[in-house]
């Protein structure tokens, strides 16, 4: 069915020297997100610590994810491609910092990190003043549904 | 969890409640729609069956929007952001490779003047987005962040990286802030 | 030249792979295998979408679009599981979900 709403999509462009073009800026933007993979693979061995490694992460996950369905957008050259390859950026851009919070907060509270690379900490005297009774935050999903609106719905 | 409360919700909160679901219910059908990828009466239909399907299913407090909307602010943030996003990764990369790959971060508090919870929540998405920093730990009732910076060393590092989330901030309530808010930080 | 590409960017996503994979693997920590774990899915993505782009078809557009939508799940159970484990003793006050 996709297949065949590809087929009758109209093209971005027909003529032969501007596809040779944007095939090479697909093959570059491919090379490019490919580059970006394998450094933050390299960031994930070479990184000290979760925290850190974190970072290498989120890179192939967002500007690799954007670069490769830019590359499939210029080399199949159709409007209908482009638009089922949205979502896929769409998923990307609201989910990945939302687990990489979620990581990071998991990997802060179990210990995961080299406090010697930290140069500064302004968390942990808070998590200390806040002590035992109650966090700092209850972060994304942990509603205290004081600050909420009052909840509607059946 | 409130259980209690949802028995006491009256019918105009109920109605205000379905309004202010609106945005939502059209981006699910719009997502459904780009997922089947046609645009046929069938795909609407069966969109907004499960659209509503799955907002009652799934119910969530509604996000109070600001009510306030610029789109050639937005589109100014967008294109910062999505500088930042290609530099910083390019500029994460080549740390990996470094010969020196033992970067000293930082954990900073950051205090958001913002008060509302969809601001807050974008200026987390591109914190997060952006290589090089990350959202450790949301305090709502505070409005403050704690984030991780990869780089920070010297306290002019700390106030470059403490500033640059406050600007984000600054231009994401340019273009989507209440008119309050958005006064309150103009300055 | 796509021959070129193809191998090029081939090479570097299976390098990639295999030490994603070795991180996986050795660890140490829970929180570096879901972050390494992470990051191998979307070096899925990629390739899926790298082999789109190079052989100019669209049958696996679908394989993307599911990869993309799930790929939060395992580490935000993880990331909850962790967060409860006996060890954080952090995590003693934080109320019932």
């Amino acid at each position: 069915m996709i297949a065949d709403l590809v087929r009758a999509s109209t093209t971005f462009v027909d003529s032969e020297p501007v596809a040779t073009i944007l095939d090479g800026i697909a093959a570059v933007l491919i090379l490019l997100a490919a580059f970006l993979t394998l450094a933050a693979a390299v960031g994930l061995i070479r990184f000290p610590d979760a925290l850190a490694r974190l970072h290498a992460a989120t890179k192939p996950q967002i500007l690799g994810v954007i670069l490769v369905v830019a590359a499939i957008a210029l080399s199949v050259r159709s409007w209908v491609v482009l638009l089922l390859l949205i979502p896929v950026i769409v998923f990307q851009l609201l989910t990945a910092p939302i687990s990489a919070h979620m990581v990071a907060r998991a990997g802060y509270r179990a210990g995961d990190y080299d406090p010697d690379t930290l140069a500064v900490d302004e968390l942990a005297p808070d998590v200390a003043a806040a002590g035992r009774s109650e966090l700092p935050g209850g972060g994304l999903d942990d509603e205290p549904g004081t600050a909420q609106g009052q909840r509607g719905g059946s | 969890m409130t259980d209690n409360s949802v028995a006491v919700v009256s019918e105009t909160s109920r109605r205000a409640s379905l309004r202010e679901q609106l945005p939502l219910l059209v981006a699910l059908v719009v997502l459904w729609m780009l997922l089947w990828g046609s645009l046929t009466p069938l795909t609407i239909v069966t969109g907004i069956v499960v659209a509503i399907a799955v907002t009652r299913a799934f119910y969530l407090p509604p996000v109070e929007l600001s009510g306030r909307f610029n789109p050639f602010w937005f589109a100014v943030f967008l294109g910062r952001f999505l500088g930042e996003l290609v530099i910083a990764s390019f500029q994460v990369a080549l740390q990996a490779f470094a010969a020196t790959p033992v970067p000293r971060s930082a954990i900073l508090r950051i205090e958001l003047r913002t008060r509302s919870d969809f601001i807050m929540t974008g200026v987390s998405l591109a914190v997060s987005l952006v290589p090089g920093s990350l959202v450790v730990e949301v305090d709502r009732t505070n409005a403050r962040l704690y984030v991780h910076q990869l780089n920070a060393r010297t306290p002019d590092e700390l106030e470059k990286a403490r500033a640059h989330v406050l600007s984000l901030e600054h231009d994401l309530l340019r273009a989507w802030g209440s008119r309050d808010e958005w006064q309150a930080v103009r300055s | 030249m796509i021959d070129v590409v193809l191998s090029v960017a081939g090479g570097m996503l299976a390098l990639a792979g295999l030490l994603l994979l070795y991180r996986v693997v050795v660890g140490p920590s829970l929180v570096d295998r879901v972050i390494a774990s992470d990051v191998l899915l979307t070096t899925l993505i990629i390739v899926v979408g790298a082999d789109m782009a190079i052989s100019g078809h669209t049958r696996t557009i679908p394989l993307m679009v599911v990869l993309a939508v799930i790929g939060i799940l395992g580490s935000v159970s993880v990331a909850r599981f962790v967060q409860r484990a006996p060890s954080t003793s952090a995590s003693g006050g934080e109320g019932e979900l």
